[in-house]
């Protein structure tokens, strides 16, 4: 075999591989999709769960979804890009170093059940916060960190040094470089990262059995004070979110039609994380575009 | 000085303690790169802070168990028995069942996952971009326990009519892992193959090397410490994950005599068990031993990785 | 002991009169925070109950989560929450001083052992059971069932499920090692699925997918339980630690009362602990009321 018909050969290979690989992506969404889809409707989607058989609507678990997924951001993003801006500019190489990133990987790769009972003990028994929204985003905020800080980073030190030089020469600080020029291209590389991430937090059950709970009190979407405890925003309320509900539905539901109730509730689930990517990717091209004023 | 000095004050110009101060004093540029410092030193500080505190916090609960109960370590290694109510405390089933599906998803998922980058990157970067990217970042998406459920209602069956047993076991378990870090491995090994220097792949076209020599001799070798660092990235997703492995396994704490019978893993038997024992007693200690152990395989995990990648580079840069 | 019964079961319907009263008139007064956790078996009905028992105590924030027998017996020891919900006495446990928690008893839970319906198997004898699960009957056909291996799905080491089932057929003997699962809701599947597969299950989750076992000729059903014709049956404990503050003791108030006893305990197959004609203590032994 000469070198030429090599490459045919691999390429072939290469095609068949990818076609059984969207295969089994194709089976996978569409198992999901056919065997959900024809149980959601806008009754489901926006009415209140029976909190015994698991039976009815997952509007409240929907919106908690989103709150978590928010709140979570809201709190990693900070501290990772901090991490990452470290990691890329500040850090020297050595042992130091190297201590810090398998620190940070080793974190990534803790089974999430470990990362929850964690919150668990600590946040919930110890620091007495009780199930709620702020103890499952800590939680989740926990593995959160170990991705972003690491696609923060890669993405930062990705970009051309000849961009950081400009900076420099033109009398900028290194911050001044790094948020102002850097930040700004490696943007579309951390949007990407958030939205894996996201995917992620969203579809987390076990950290949050143990600290956000399993329920979901009925809550009055027309307070929107922080303070109330009826209120959807109370961070102290607990939370059951899409995914521990399919889990609950699945392990615990006497509802007769439990398992419709599932597929519809992980269908709706990833389209969200559909949704979630699209408009992540259209808000990231769209900063990239305002940033760094190229058209 | 002075009168020079005196005389570029009539002119406004600065005085010598101008510049003193000037140059004495931080710029707005160096307070800006201090207080940037700062920020980005306190979020690493924090992380770290995360990071000591998970360690210490499983670590003493792990340990308890060898130091509060007794119990041999050689034993909890070695033993088979895991029956933790009457004390018998042999982990070396759990240890066996988590190191055998995880190699198994990671010898099957990555032919597949380097295969399905190439073609992103190499073969259509157009359609991996725009099509297969968005669907693999959302199988990403997809909860573990969707996936546990999928792999019980067709992995299961499936397995059962092809390979005989019940279904449950370390092949259905291998093949819902596989699915489940086949995302994890492709998208690290396509940033890996993108990073590979535009001119590498230029200068084997150039000698007139064929694509497949391009991608195989120069591209996959110049990356290929990224696509290790992909592959234990997705070993360490296969270790820790529990709920879609517990559906399909079958969680049965005894040495896995082959590939159909049902096994456990160290996180099969965590998430199975925790919720039942009392804080502070030997069970719930013999659990936290085996958390400990997968905190201690994540640990190896990454030796392994920064030692082939140390190893790639050098050899590479030679 | 039948005294101590019959005293309790009065105790339960003083306080059932008392708190129908006192959530009417105190609706405004009582406030406070409970926190009920544990059993996964008794969340759904405690949640029910919570729920109803928040639309008439609008001040009292309460939350009921799952996490195991065990989760909820060591937090309610440590203080951490206020009742801890329990499949199992607090006594069988090892590491729960029991001696430090009140018991109060709000449902009765029935179970059954399981088979998958090819098995051909719908009565099987006490002794046979046991031999199953001990692993030394290992295909139908010795019990007169198809020649199909018997596959067995047992609970999770501790669990409450398996211990009452234990405690119940395989008295004192060690289970077979077989595969473990944590979930009514994962059996339930398992069972229905894979042939020959054998497990038990709480009555409200047997469904016409499984085939449920009469054990000795006794079929499972609540009257069964009433009366412990039918042997494997537990209590839903509700543990608290000393005296419960008053939201929570209104809340204890509501679960044993009639309202709850006699509607939503049913309606969701629990049986009520009003219609037990027999009493069972932490050791397992089981006298007349």
């Amino acid at each position: 075999m000469n070198a030429k018909q090599k490459d045919v050969v691999a390429t072939i290979a290469i095609n068949v591989i990818v076609a059984t690989v969207v295969g089994i992506l194709f089976f996978l969404l569409a198992y999901i999709l056919i065997s959900g889809l024809p149980h959601v409707s806008w009754s489901f989607l926006t009415g209140t769960t029976d909190s015994f058989s698991g039976a009815g609507g997952i509007g409240v678990q929907l919106f908690n979804s989103f709150y978590l997924l928010i709140l979570t951001m809201l709190i990693s993003i900070p501290i990772s890009l901090g991490a990452g801006i470290y990691l890329a500019e500040y850090a020297k190489d050595n042992w130091r170093t190297h201590l810090i990133r398998s620190a940070i990987e080793v974190l990534s790769s803790l089974p999430s059940v470990v990362v929850g009972l964690f919150g668990f003990l600590l946040f919930v028994v110890q620091f007495k916060i009780g199930f709620s929204v702020i103890s499952g985003a800590i939680a989740l905020t926990f593995f959160n960190l170990p991705l972003l800080t690491r696609n923060i980073e890669e993405s930062l030190s990705a970009v051309p040094r000849n961009q950081r030089e400009a900076g420099l020469s033109l009398g900028m600080s290194k911050w001044k470089t790094e948020i102002g020029i850097i930040l700004p291209v490696a943007l579309p590389g951390i949007v990407t990262g958030i939205v894996l991430s996201a995917g992620r937090v969203f579809g987390e059950a076990a950290a949050l059995i143990y600290t956000a709970g399993q329920s979901a009190p009925v809550t009055n979407f027309a307070d929107w004070n922080p303070m109330d405890a009826a209120s959807p925003l109370n961070p102290l309320r607990p939370a059951e979110t899409l995914a521990v509900h399919i889990w609950k539905v699945n392990t615990e539901g006497l509802a007769s039609n439990a398992a419709q109730l599932s597929a519809a509730a992980s269908a709706v689930l990833i389209i969200a994380v559909l949704l979630f990517n699209l408009g992540a990717r259209v808000l990231g091209n769209y900063l990239y575009r305002r940033v760094t004023a190229s058209k | 000085m002075e009168q020079t000095n005196s005389e570029f004050k009539q002119d406004g110009a600065p005085t010598s303690q101008d510049w003193a101060r000037q140059l004495h004093h931080a710029t707005r540029a160096s307070r800006e790169d201090w207080f940037g410092r700062g920020i980005s030193y306190l979020c690493i500080g924090v992380i770290i802070l995360v990071v000591a505190s998970m360690l210490w916090f499983i670590t003493s609960k792990g340990m308890a168990t060898f130091t509060q109960n007794h119990v041999n370590l050689w034993q909890f290694l070695s033993g088979t028995n895991w029956a933790p109510d009457q004390g018998h405390i042999g982990a070396l089933p759990m240890i066996v069942g988590s190191f055998a599906v995880t190699f198994a998803a990671a010898l099957v998922a990555t032919p597949f996952a380097v295969g399905t980058a190439i073609f992103m990157t190499e073969i259509a970067p157009n359609k991996g971009r725009k099509f297969l990217q968005p669907v693999i970042e959302l199988l990403v998406g997809i909860p573990s326990v969707v996936y546990g459920f999928i792999g019980l209602a067709v992995v299961v069956p499936f397995m059962r009519h092809l390979v005989g047993g019940s279904g449950f076991g370390i092949i259905s378990a291998t093949f819902v892992l596989f699915v489940m870090v086949l995302p994890t491995i492709t998208t690290m090994t396509v940033d890996s193959l993108r990073s590979v220097p535009r001119f590498y792949k230029e200068a084997s076209l150039a000698l007139g090397a064929t694509r497949w020599q391009t991608v195989s001799k120069v591209i996959l070798r110049a990356a290929t410490p990224g696509i290790l660092t992909a592959i234990i990235f997705g070993m360490a997703r296969a270790f820790g994950e529990a709920l879609a492995v517990q559906m399909v396994i079958g969680n049965a704490a005894v040495m896995p005599k082959n590939l159909i019978s049902p096994a456990a893993t160290l996180t099969s038997q965590l998430t199975t068990g925790i919720g039942d024992t009392i804080d502070g007693t030997l069970p719930s200690n013999a659990l936290w031993s085996l958390a400990l152990i997968l905190l201690l395989m994540s640990l190896f995990f990454n030796a392994l990785v920064r030692l082939i990648a140390k190893r790639g580079q050098l050899s590479h840069e030679r | 002991m039948g005294i101590a019964a019959i005293s309790m079961l009065l105790v339960g319907c003083g306080k059932a009169t008392s708190s129908t009263s006192s959530s009417k008139s105190s609706s405004a007064a009582l406030s406070g925070k409970v926190t009920a956790v544990g059993s996964t078996a008794l969340q759904p009905l405690a949640a029910k109950a919570g729920s109803q028992f928040t639309s008439k105590n609008s001040k009292v924030n309460l939350t009921v989560q799952g996490g195991g027998s065990g989760t909820g017996l060591s937090q309610v020891q440590s203080g951490a929450v206020s009742i801890g919900d329990s499949d199992i006495f607090a006594e069988e446990k090892a590491g729960i001083k029991a001696d430090t928690l009140t018991d109060h008893k709000v449902a009765v839970v029935g179970m059954g052992p399981v088979v998958n319906k090819d098995a051909g198997v719908k009565n099987l004898k006490m002794s046979q059971l046991k031999q199953i699960f001990t692993g030394k009957i290992t295909n139908w056909k010795m019990v007169g069932g198809k020649d199909q291996k018997i596959v067995i799905i047992n609970r999770a080491q501790g669990s409450g499920t398996r211990a009452t089932f234990e405690n119940a057929v395989l008295k004192g003997a060690t289970a077979v090692k077989s595969q473990e699962q944590d979930s009514n809701g994962a059996v339930q599947k398992i069972v229905a699925t894979t042939p020959g597969a054998v497990s038990y299950l709480a009555f409200s989750y047997f469904t016409n997918k499984l085939q449920a076992l009469s054990v000795d000729n006794v079929t499972p059903t609540d009257n069964n339980v009433e009366t412990n014709k039918w042997k494997i049956w537990s209590y839903e404990h509700m543990y608290t630690k000393g005296k419960p503050d008053k939201a929570t003791a209104a809340f204890l108030n509501y679960m044993s009362s009639k309202d709850v006893q006699n509607s939503l305990v049913k309606d969701m197959g629990y049986i009520s602990i009003h219609d037990m004609k027999v009493t069972k203590d932490a050791k397992g032994v089981v006298t007349n009321n």
